[in-house]
């Protein structure tokens, strides 16, 4: 449903690059998420395919539409949520879906069950103006208006972002039905724990794609051993791990280190390398997270982190 | 010791809408405080009581020793505050924006300049000092965003989602940052919606339609909710909240 080939974007006439040559291709009914900090590219790319930018080179299409000749055909089969609210702030919730369905020469009537399970949380605000609603709502709200003309594909930029853990969850149920009844998702999210909802997973960073591939091929890529180790005294046994020589890497995972050593050795030898720190610390070998995954990408000499 | 900040039945309405409902607490001197709720729980009204630009309905709080009703803009003179949208100026040098904010809080020209010499050998920018802001990338601006809010030495730093939308080693470089002020003695209070980060706090509240509905070091609530992880305790509070904003 979406290939994209080799495709550049510069700004500032060359000086800013956005998109260095970057390449894949999403199937029909697939969730493909982009993972990566703001300056990724990702608003880029989703503009691009969306055809309110052009690329500087290359190629691609979306639902057998090529984005620059026939632009028009795919501004009819997609449906778009920009990372920035962009609905009317002075009509109400329902003159917004009411206009968005007549721009695409619809009715609210004849695609309601695609938004059905969405619109009814909306209901009783159906009167108040999208400027007066709160974050999750106008996040549902963006979501209906985007899906009211049926498209065969929607790009969903960022639709999680400053949204709460239970709104999260709610959002992500909701694409999951989406994707049951076949629509193709392009979604990006500086979430790690929504990336594991995707069936497929791009991790960008400036401008490039470090990897693509399934979590769980994702996850086991990942090639060193990695470490828990669990203590009261995070940020000073942080900083002693990090003056070890045996360290490769160690960050703060929530209530645990991760830990990644340089050597091969025995579990008691590590834990007593630990212990000398700090004694009260314990180690627990541990499968990675995508989060571990990414960060080693970002370790890799050529995408050196900020 | 003296707590930093004092709440006693602090209350915010709005109308019939009680925002901020009755809320208690204590932060040490030198604590990391996470402040956790769902979108529309209160936490912004709350946060702007506490930083004395918003007068409570009721209730008392005191924030570095002074009275959120009388002493606000001592209130403010005694605080920082950093938020998701900048508060630096985009087409203002890396430099011009320390010296900027240094005159607002009333830096003599020498501390000013003593400062902005400290700031950039922390933050490692002294190579972009003339550099415009807009041309700094994202975990950069929050880094320098960060120490411009702790420029006149305050006793409290106020962070309202700090590291939204940076890659996770920049995030957590930040909070290495973080770190690194209370061990001089800062206090940090703290908003995000990383469950990550809420671990890394010395305490954490949770607040509920208004109401704070749990506070205590992160190991003790996951004990009581008996759960693995922060997310799941704040899943456990926070699908109960009836109101949206």
């Amino acid at each position: 449903m979406i290939e994209v080939n080799n495709i550049v974007k510069t700004y500032n006439k060359g000086k800013v690059k956005a998109l260095n040559g970057i390449s894949f291709s999403v199937g029909k009914g697939e969730v493909l998420g982009l993972i990566g900090p703001d300056g990724a590219g990702k608003t880029s790319l989703f503009r691009i395919l969306t055809t309110l930018l052009l690329p500087d080179s290359g190629e691609a299409q979306v639902n057998n539409f090529h984005v620059v000749t026939n632009f028009n055909d795919i501004r009819t089969c997609v449906g778009y949520m920009p990372g920035r609210f962009s609905l009317y702030l002075d009509l109400t919730v329902e003159e917004n879906l009411h206009f968005f369905a007549t721009v695409f020469n619809t009715t609210i009537e004849e695609n309601y069950h695609l938004i059905k399970d969405i619109y009814e949380q909306l209901q009783p605000f159906k009167e108040r103006k999208a400027g007066k609603l709160s974050g999750g709502m106008k996040q549902k709200l963006a979501l209906c208006c985007a899906l009211i003309h049926k498209p065969a594909v929607l790009f969903l930029d960022e639709p999680t972002t400053g949204v709460d853990v239970v709104s999260r969850k709610e959002f992500w149920q909701m694409l999951g039905r989406l994707k049951e009844q076949g629509l193709t998702i392009l979604v990006s999210t500086p979430y790690m724990d929504e990336a594991l909802l995707c069936d497929r997973i791009a991790f960008m960073h400036k401008g490039d794609i470090l990897s693509i591939n399934t979590p769980k091929e994702i996850l086991a890529s990942f090639h060193r051993e990695l470490f828990a180790i669990k203590t009261t005294k995070t940020f000073q046994l942080l900083n002693a791990l990090r003056s070890l020589p045996d360290t490769y890497t160690c960050f703060a995972f929530g209530e645990s280190i991760h830990w990644v050593p340089k050597i091969h050795t025995t579990p008691s030898a590590l834990q007593s390398i630990i212990q000398a720190l700090d004694e009260n610390a314990t180690l627990e070998k541990i499968n990675p997270t995508l989060e571990d995954c990414f960060i080693d990408l970002l370790n890799q000499p050529n995408a050196s982190s900020n | 010791m003296q707590a930093v900040i004092e709440a006693r039945e602090l209350t915010k309405s709005f109308g019939s809408f009680i925002a901020a409902n009755k809320l208690t607490f204590d932060v040490m001197p030198g604590e990391i405080f996470g402040f956790l709720g769902a979108n529309g729980a209160g936490k912004t009204t709350a946060m702007r009581m506490l930083c004395g630009l918003s007068i409570p309905t009721s209730g008392e709080a005191r924030i570095a020793g002074f009275d959120v009703y009388t002493q606000t803009e001592k209130i403010k003179q005694n605080i920082g505050y950093m938020s998701q949208k900048f508060s630096l100026y985009e087409d203002l040098t890396v430099k011009e924006n320390i010296r900027f904010y240094g005159g607002i809080y009333g830096l003599k020209i020498p501390q000013i300049k003593k400062k902005t010499d400290e700031l950039l050998h922390e933050l490692q920018l002294t190579q972009e000092a003339d550099k415009l802001v807009r041309e700094l990338p994202l975990g950069w601006k929050q880094k320098l965003s960060f120490s411009v809010a702790l420029v006149h030495d305050p006793k409290i730093v106020f962070l309202d989602e700090p590291t939204g939308g940076v890659d996770p080693i920049t995030r957590r470089q930040f909070w290495d940052l973080i770190y690194y002020a209370t061990s001089k003695g800062i206090t940090v209070f703290v908003t995000t919606h990383y469950m990550d980060e809420a671990e890394y706090c010395n305490r954490v509240s949770i607040m509920v339609d208004g109401v704070i509905e749990a506070l205590d070091k992160p190991s003790v609530l996951k004990q009581k909710f008996n759960v693995d992880s922060m997310e799941e305790v704040f899943y456990l509070l926070a699908r109960k909240a009836k109101r949206s904003e």
